[in-house]
C-alpha cells in the first residue's frame, strides 16, 4: 500500500499506508491524522481537508479542477502549493507523498 | 416566546422539505437560519451548479431546487427567521426552548436540526490585529454602506461579494481589492467592469497576494500585503472588508448533549430522533449505519421524522398516514381544491 506523509504545523511528521483508492482525506482520517477535520465528508463544500503539498510532488498530482480552486480561496491560510486532501486520489504513483497540514483548518 | 409545534434549525434543502412534511400533517413550524436565504449549500456554494440525483427532476441548479422547495411550502405560510443562529437549546419539562444569537425565544415539543455541516460564517484574516479591530476597521460584510463612505478600503477575496463590493464602494471610496490568485472567481462582466476602472486608476486590483500584518496605532492606518514572489507593498487603509467567502461551522450544536459521531449527531434510523426524545437530526448532519450525504436522503429522513413529531406533538390525536393524491385534510392543506 502506498505510504503518505503528514507533516504538523511543528514539523511533526507521520506517515501511514493508505489504500490505492481512497483519498488522501480518507486515508488521514481513518488513521487519526489530527489536522485534517474533512467537515463535509469529501463533498468539495468546506476546505477542512486542506494540505500544502510538498514541491516535488505538485507535478506528479492530477490538477486541481476550478471547483477545487475556488473551494481553496475559503481555506485557512492558502498558498500556492495548496490542495483538498479529498480530491487526491491515492495510487501507486504517489507512494512516499508528503504533505504538510495548516496550523488549522478553520 | 413564541410557540409553535416544531423548530427547524436549517433553512437547507431538507429543512425546507420538512415544513412540507409537517404542513401536510397539520402541523405549524418555524425556521432559523444563520444565513440571509433559504436554500443552505445549495444557494451557498453551488446556486448555478446542476444536481441530477433528484428523482423526476433529470438536472436543476441547487437555486432551482431550493426556489422549487420555497414553492411546494408556500401554502404553509411558514416563518423562517433568517440572519439567526441557535445558541441555545434547553428542556423545559416535555417541552424544548432555543435561543438565537439575537435572543429571539421559541418553544415546541419538537426540534428537527437540518443543520447540514452547522452555520456558514466569514472566514476571518488569520492574524491577531485583525481580530481586535473586528467590527471597528476590520469587516467581514457590509451591513451599513455609510461606515464605508469616503474610505481607503482594502477589499480581500476573489468571489462575487468581493467583485459586487468593490465596484459599488469605488463610487464613494478610494478602493484596492486584493486576492491571493490572478483569477477572479466571481462573475466576469463585474471583473472586467473593475478592470476598466483600474485602468482609469479608480480602482487598483492587487494579485498574487495576501495579507502580510497591518499598522495601528489605535486605529488602523496602512496594511502590508505579500505578493507570490515574496515583495511587501504597503496600502494606505482606514478599513478592511474580508470577503474570502463562509466556511461552515458546526458551532453551538455540539453543546446541546446530544450524541455525537465526530460531527455528526447519531439517530435512530426508524424516526431520526437523537438521544434527546423530540430532538431529531435529518440530512447530512445525521449519521447511522449506511448513511449517505444525498439530498434525497435527507428528504426521506425528514418525512419519517415528522411522523414522530405528530405524535409528539397531538399526543390525543391517532397518526393516520395518508397519500396527498386522495386525501381531503392534505389538500385542504395546500390549498387545493
Amino acid at each position: 500500500m502506498p505510504k503518505i506523509t503528514f507533516i504538523d504545523y511543528n514539523g511533526t511528521s507521520k506517515t501511514i499506508e493508505v489504500e490505492n483508492g481512497l483519498s488522501v482525506m480518507e486515508g488521514a482520517i481513518q488513521n487519526e491524522i489530527p489536522g485534517i477535520d474533512a467537515d463535509c465528508g469529501g463533498s468539495m463544500a468546506c476546505a477542512t481537508c486542506h494540505v500544502y503539498i510538498k514541491d516535488k510532488w505538485l507535478n506528479n498530482i492530477p490538477k486541481a479542477e476550478d471547483a477545487e480552486i475556488d473551494m481553496i480561496d475559503m481555506a485557512y491560510e492558502p498558498k500556492k502549493n495548496s490542495r483538498l486532501s479529498c480530491q487526491i486520489i491515492v495510487s501507486d504513483d504517489l507512494d512516499g507523498l508528503e504533505v504538510t497540514t495548516p496550523e488549522k483548518q478553520t | 416566546m413564541k410557540k409553535t409545534d416544531v423548530i427547524i434549525i436549517g433553512a437547507g434543502p431538507v429543512g425546507l422539505f420538512a415544513i412540507h412534511q409537517l404542513g401536510i400533517k397539520g402541523l405549524e413550524a418555524i425556521v432559523i437560519d444563520n444565513l440571509d436565504k433559504a436554500g443552505g449549500q445549495c444557494i451557498e456554494l453551488y446556486p448555478d451548479k446542476p444536481i441530477y440525483d433528484i428523482p423526476a427532476v433529470p438536472e436543476c441548479t441547487g437555486e432551482q431546487l431550493t426556489t422549487r422547495l420555497l414553492e411546494q411550502i408556500k401554502p404553509f405560510k411558514t416563518e423562517m427567521f433568517l440572519n439567526e443562529r441557535v445558541d441555545e437549546v434547553y428542556q423545559e419539562k416535555e417541552k424544548w426552548i432555543v435561543k438565537t444569537n439575537n435572543k429571539k425565544e421559541f418553544i415546541a415539543p419538537n426540534i428537527i436540526i437540518a443543520g447540514g455541516v452547522g452555520s456558514f460564517e466569514p472566514r476571518k484574516i488569520p492574524l491577531k490585529e485583525a481580530e481586535k479591530l473586528e467590527g471597528k476597521s476590520v469587516f467581514y460584510s457590509v451591513k451599513n454602506k455609510e461606515t464605508f463612505k469616503n474610505k481607503k478600503i482594502s477589499i480581500f477575496g476573489g468571489g462575487d461579494s468581493a467583485l459586487d463590493w468593490a465596484l459599488e464602494l469605488s463610487k464613494f471610496s478610494i478602493v484596492t481589492l486584493i486576492h491571493r490568485r490572478n483569477d477572479f472567481r466571481g462573475a466576469q462582466h463585474t471583473l472586467s467592469e473593475l478592470r476598466k476602472l483600474e485602468k482609469d486608476g479608480k480602482v487598483s486590483i492587487k494579485t498574487p497576494c495576501q495579507i502580510e500584518s497591518l499598522e495601528n496605532e489605535n486605529e488602523l492606518k496602512s496594511i502590508n500585503i505579500k505578493f507570490e514572489d515574496g515583495k511587501i507593498e504597503k496600502i494606505q487603509t482606514d478599513v478592511i472588508l474580508g470577503l474570502f467567502g463562509l466556511i461552515m461551522k458546526l458551532g453551538p450544536i455540539a453543546e446541546w448533549g446530544l450524541n455525537m459521531d465526530k460531527k455528526t449527531i447519531e439517530v435512530n434510523p426508524e424516526n431520526f430522533e437523537t438521544n434527546k426524545k423530540g430532538i431529531f437530526a435529518v440530512g447530512d448532519i445525521c449519521s447511522y449505519p449506511g448513511k449517505l450525504k444525498l439530498i434525497l436522503s435527507g428528504f426521506h429522513e425528514v418525512a419519517l421524522a415528522s411522523v414522530e413529531c405528530f405524535k409528539r406533538a397531538r399526543p390525543n390525536e391517532k397518526y393516520r398516514f395518508e397519500f396527498t393524491t386522495s386525501s381531503k385534510n392534505i389538500k385542504e392543506r395546500l390549498g387545493k381544491k
